[in-house]
């Protein structure tokens, strides 16, 4: 066995930290745009529009069903075959998209089950004083649904952050592709790859401090 | 002036409120008794429709809601003229005990929130829980939950305050508190319906005494009537049973 090469690990740090804010910043969009498109599914399927809700069960079944790789390749290989429009698009937007999709599909159906598990009574009451559905959803029912959720929601996001490694394999250099494009460079495949899955551990770390502090906040209404 | 004709309401084949009738005027204070189960409740949830009637005309003013033909925009404007008190308070675990309050203000009466702010502190003054603003309901104590649950109807000066057995969740300890409340309130001549097992309180402020079984208004009269002199049998056989 031979010894790891320190120097070249360290040295390796600021270049792979470098491609952090794009990976971060990959995950943030689709983060953004997952919560939007679940929380509306969420309440589709908690209200159920005729044809709608099947619709949107396709869309989950689909986006749970399939591998998050052969979404990402079916959007950014396959579709702009089909739909020239989407020839032009680049492997960052299309890693969002893929990304999207796929996490809004799960995010979803935590969402919806938070929803549900808001008592009844907070419906009720938000009926009697007179406020309308959408009122009584977006006052009410979703921030008191988003304390449930938070956790899983998190979870999904740090899934997510480590998911943008995916992008790779469209071309995109972010952490990954970086840490590949030196690796191939120097052959010192341990200690690159290693190095970048510490630096990944790491960024999940913080997010779990961040987690906790958030998990605090929406709690204080129950704080006794 | 409120009027109620044929209010019905089934759960499959058993009918829970059968063709009930009734007219309140301003200012009347009435108070619902009965055994369990026989649509007390029911009746009160059918007013705002919080459980949708079968059938049956409401009146409210100038505004007329039948079960028939009873648009969304219609019973958000039912629900806009009265006020509701629940039994399990069901105050907005989200909101602190004067969001509770001032929430509808803001989002159903449009008022600012300057205005809300100060009506809610009117209001917290009252119940005596100005100390408690910024507190949320899973800090406060069933009696302290329910007298903000009646402040937040309060806020709404509906044209009818409903009360759906508003001690009957609460530990005996807290029960003097929210009847104390009521009974200040009462005396503003709001027009309020109270479902309650508080024979006590119900001779007490009650301008009217409802008896109801079987979905029905089996008798009615000015309190002295119907506890003292009751005429039917069935009111007669449960007001024994309950003292």
């Amino acid at each position: 066995m031979q010894a790891l090469d320190v120097d070249y690990m360290l040295g390796l740090v600021p270049v792979i930290l470098g491609y952090v804010p794009l990976t971060i910043g990959m995950a943030l969009a689709a983060m953004a745009g997952a919560l939007v498109l679940a929380s509306l599914m969420a309440v589709e399927r908690v209200v159920r529009v005729p044809v709608l809700d099947q619709l949107v069960q396709l869309f989950i079944s689909f986006f749970r069903g399939t591998p998050l790789l052969v979404q990402l390749f079916l959007f950014y290989y396959g579709l702009p075959q089909i739909l020239p429009v989407l020839a032009g698009i680049n492997g960052v937007t299309a890693a969002i998209i893929g990304l999207t999709l796929h996490f809004s599909a799960y995010m979803a159906e935590s969402i919806r089950a938070a929803i549900l598990g808001v008592d009844r009574s907070q419906w009720e009451a938000a009926q009697a004083v007179g406020m309308t559905q959408i009122q009584s959803m977006r006052r009410i029912i979703l921030p008191q649904a988003a304390r449930v959720a938070a956790p899983t929601l998190i979870n999904y996001f740090i899934d997510m952050i480590k998911s943008t490694s995916l992008a790779f394999t469209l071309g995109v250099t972010e952490m990954m592709g970086a840490t590949q494009k030196e690796a191939a460079g120097s052959f010192l495949y341990f200690e690159a790859f290693l190095v970048v899955a510490v630096l990944y551990w790491a960024i999940v770390e913080m997010l779990s401090l961040l987690q906790k502090r958030l998990e605090l906040r929406l709690n204080k209404a129950l704080v006794r | 002036m409120i009027s109620i004709r044929g209010l019905t309401k089934r759960y499959g084949t058993n009918t829970v409120l059968d063709a009930i009738d009734l007219d309140i005027s301003a200012g009347e204070r009435i108070a619902i008794i009965g055994p369990s189960g026989t649509g007390k409740s029911t009746l009160l949830r059918c007013l705002n429709y919080l459980d949708r009637p079968d059938s049956g005309v409401i009146r409210i003013g100038d505004l007329t809601v039948d079960a028939a033909t009873a648009r969304p925009a219609e019973i958000l404007a039912l629900r806009r003229r009265t006020g509701f008190v629940f039994q399990n308070y069901s105050l907005f675990a989200n909101k602190t005990a004067r969001e509770n309050i001032t929430e509808a203000l803001i989002t159903v009466q449009r008022k600012t929130r300057a205005e809300a702010d100060a009506r809610a502190d009117e209001i917290l003054q009252e119940i005596g829980l100005a100390d408690k603003a910024d507190a949320y309901p899973a800090a406060l104590s069933g009696g302290q939950q329910q007298r903000i649950g009646i402040g937040r109807a309060m806020a709404l000066d509906a044209d009818l305050m409903l009360f759906d057995e508003p001690t009957s969740s609460l530990d005996p300890e807290w029960v003097g508190e929210v009847l104390d409340l009521m009974r200040r309130v009462a005396e503003r001549r709001p027009t309020m319906l109270i479902v309650t097992h508080e024979m006590q309180f119900a001779r007490a402020i009650a301008d009217r005494v409802i008896f109801m079984d079987g979905g029905r208004l089996v008798e009615q009269g000015p309190p002295g009537q119907i506890f003292d002199a009751p005429q039917d049998k069935r009111t007669e056989s449960f007001l024994r049973r309950v003292r």
